[in-house]
């Protein structure tokens, strides 16, 4: 939500209901960190590592900003920047 | 005799009140906000909401559940957790920060220009390991323009003098300075990969800081159509040190939320940051009840998102370096719940 106020300006609710749509997810599940932690992970897109809990094998920071830009379909600024800068077409 | 409660002040101090003085407190602090604002009071039912969370003994207070709204932090990129890089991830990982801003501890974008490479080179190094959106944070702070911090006659020692024009022209030109160093901080910053810019405490010098910030926004915009732009304010009403600047017609000095919600739009941003300062000789009550009452006409007619500036002084929240938890969560709940702020 936080990055369709910042890049599109969207009023909370727009961007709940637009991040859900883009998810296939409920409202609620928005907000819960159960049901987050499997969505992100479903989707690449980027889970918290702490100590007890590390993904190696799923996509990191800017790997998962990649996957976030698709799904939500809006720019992320750093992934542009890294596509520029890697020669990554697209 | 009635029970007496535990809140505090708007210093942070704990106080004991009975609910019908908290109850005094919340209707006074809504009438002095609408007098000084010409907004309308807050009704009835907003007020018994305000005292169902004031009078509450609990030590906590949170919003139902699907009202939750995004956490905006702005200044998180502290050197806290050993480096401000650090402390993003700290932030992001640990505080449910769902968005993070670097900034440079001389929070402002003039003296951020002179260490520009080293602020672009961090912010690069951290979009690399930060998911959530990262901005870059600073203060148009047109003050150091003039002198002796800067090169431009000091308005502030015009004024009282009595030489209006000079501290007008002074104003206008630390103005142009002002956006260029913005702008040119804002093009580093996005070209290094930022999400955004938080252009915080506009307005902190009057209406010539204001009117800096959103040349500088409106720039940003036609250069970067994608940029996030935060404009988050000083205070609740623009100073008028000038007092005769105006933005596309609008006249910046004397304005409250709802009109610099306007102008803000106008120029570009994608969100705006009301400011309401407390008053630390009133309780979190009277501060949060006038907070509302002077934001509620911005919410309500705003079309973008609205994050009210809630911590140390602002929102209701008591101006303490170290704002206790139980003062900060029931600021936060009611900002939530009356105004339907879009994040804090």
């Amino acid at each position: 939500m936080a990055r369709m106020q910042i890049t599109r300006g969207m009023r909370l609710t727009q961007a709940k209901e637009y991040v859900a749509g883009k998810l296939g997810c409920s409202l609620r599940d928005l907000a819960d960190p159960v049901a987050m932690h499997e969505i992100r992970g479903e989707l690449g897109l980027g889970r918290i590592p702490v100590q007890d809990l590390t993904y190696p094998n799923e996509p990191g920071a800017l790997e998962a900003k990649f996957h976030i830009a698709d799904v939500l379909d809006v720019p992320i600024n750093s992934v542009g920047c890294f596509r520029r800068r890697a020669g990554i077409d697209g | 005799m009635e029970r007496r409660i535990a809140t505090r002040l708007g210093d942070g101090s704990f106080i004991e009140l009975t609910r019908s003085e908290i109850e005094a407190d919340l209707i006074a602090g809504s009438e002095f906000g609408a007098k000084r604002s010409k907004a309308a009071v807050l009704g009835d039912d907003e007020i018994a909401h305000l005292l169902d969370i004031f009078a509450s003994e609990a030590k906590f207070s949170a919003v139902d559940l699907g009202d939750e709204v995004v956490l905006s932090f702005d200044g998180c990129g502290n050197a806290d957790a050993g480096t401000p890089v650090s402390d993003v991830i700290l932030y992001q990982n640990h505080h449910g920060a769902d968005s993070v801003e670097l900034w440079h501890h001389d929070y402002s974008y003039k003296a951020v220009k002179t260490v520009l490479s080293f602020e672009t080179q961090a912010m690069k190094d951290a979009q690399m390991m930060v998911v959530a959106p990262l901005n870059y944070g600073a203060m148009p702070d047109l003050g150091r323009y003039s002198m002796p911090d800067g090169p431009i006659p000091n308005w502030s020692e015009l004024l009282p003098l009595g030489r209006i024009d000079e501290a007008r022209a002074s104003q206008v030109e630390a103005g142009t300075h002002a956006t260029r160093d913005m702008v040119h901080v804002a093009g580093a910053m996005l070209e290094a990969g930022a999400d955004g810019l938080d252009f915080d405490t506009s307005g902190a010098a009057g209406d010539g800081d204001l009117l800096a910030t959103l040349n500088a926004v409106r720039q940003i915009r036609a250069a970067w159509p994608d940029a996030g732009i935060e404009v988050g304010m000083a205070g609740e009403c623009v100073l008028g040190m000038h007092g005769e600047l105006e933005f596309e017609g609008r006249r910046l000095a004397g304005m409250w939320p709802k009109d610099q919600l306007v102008v803000a739009t106008a120029a570009g941003a994608t969100i705006f940051g009301p400011a309401v300062n407390v008053n630390t000789t009133k309780s979190v009550a009277w501060n949060v009840a006038r907070a509302c009452t002077i934001v509620k006409p911005c919410t309500a007619a705003a079309t973008i998102p609205v994050h009210m500036n809630a911590g140390m002084g602002v929102g209701g929240v008591p101006m303490s370096a170290y704002p206790p938890t139980d003062a900060t969560a029931r600021a936060s709940r009611a900002l939530v719940d009356i105004l339907k702020v879009d994040g804090l």
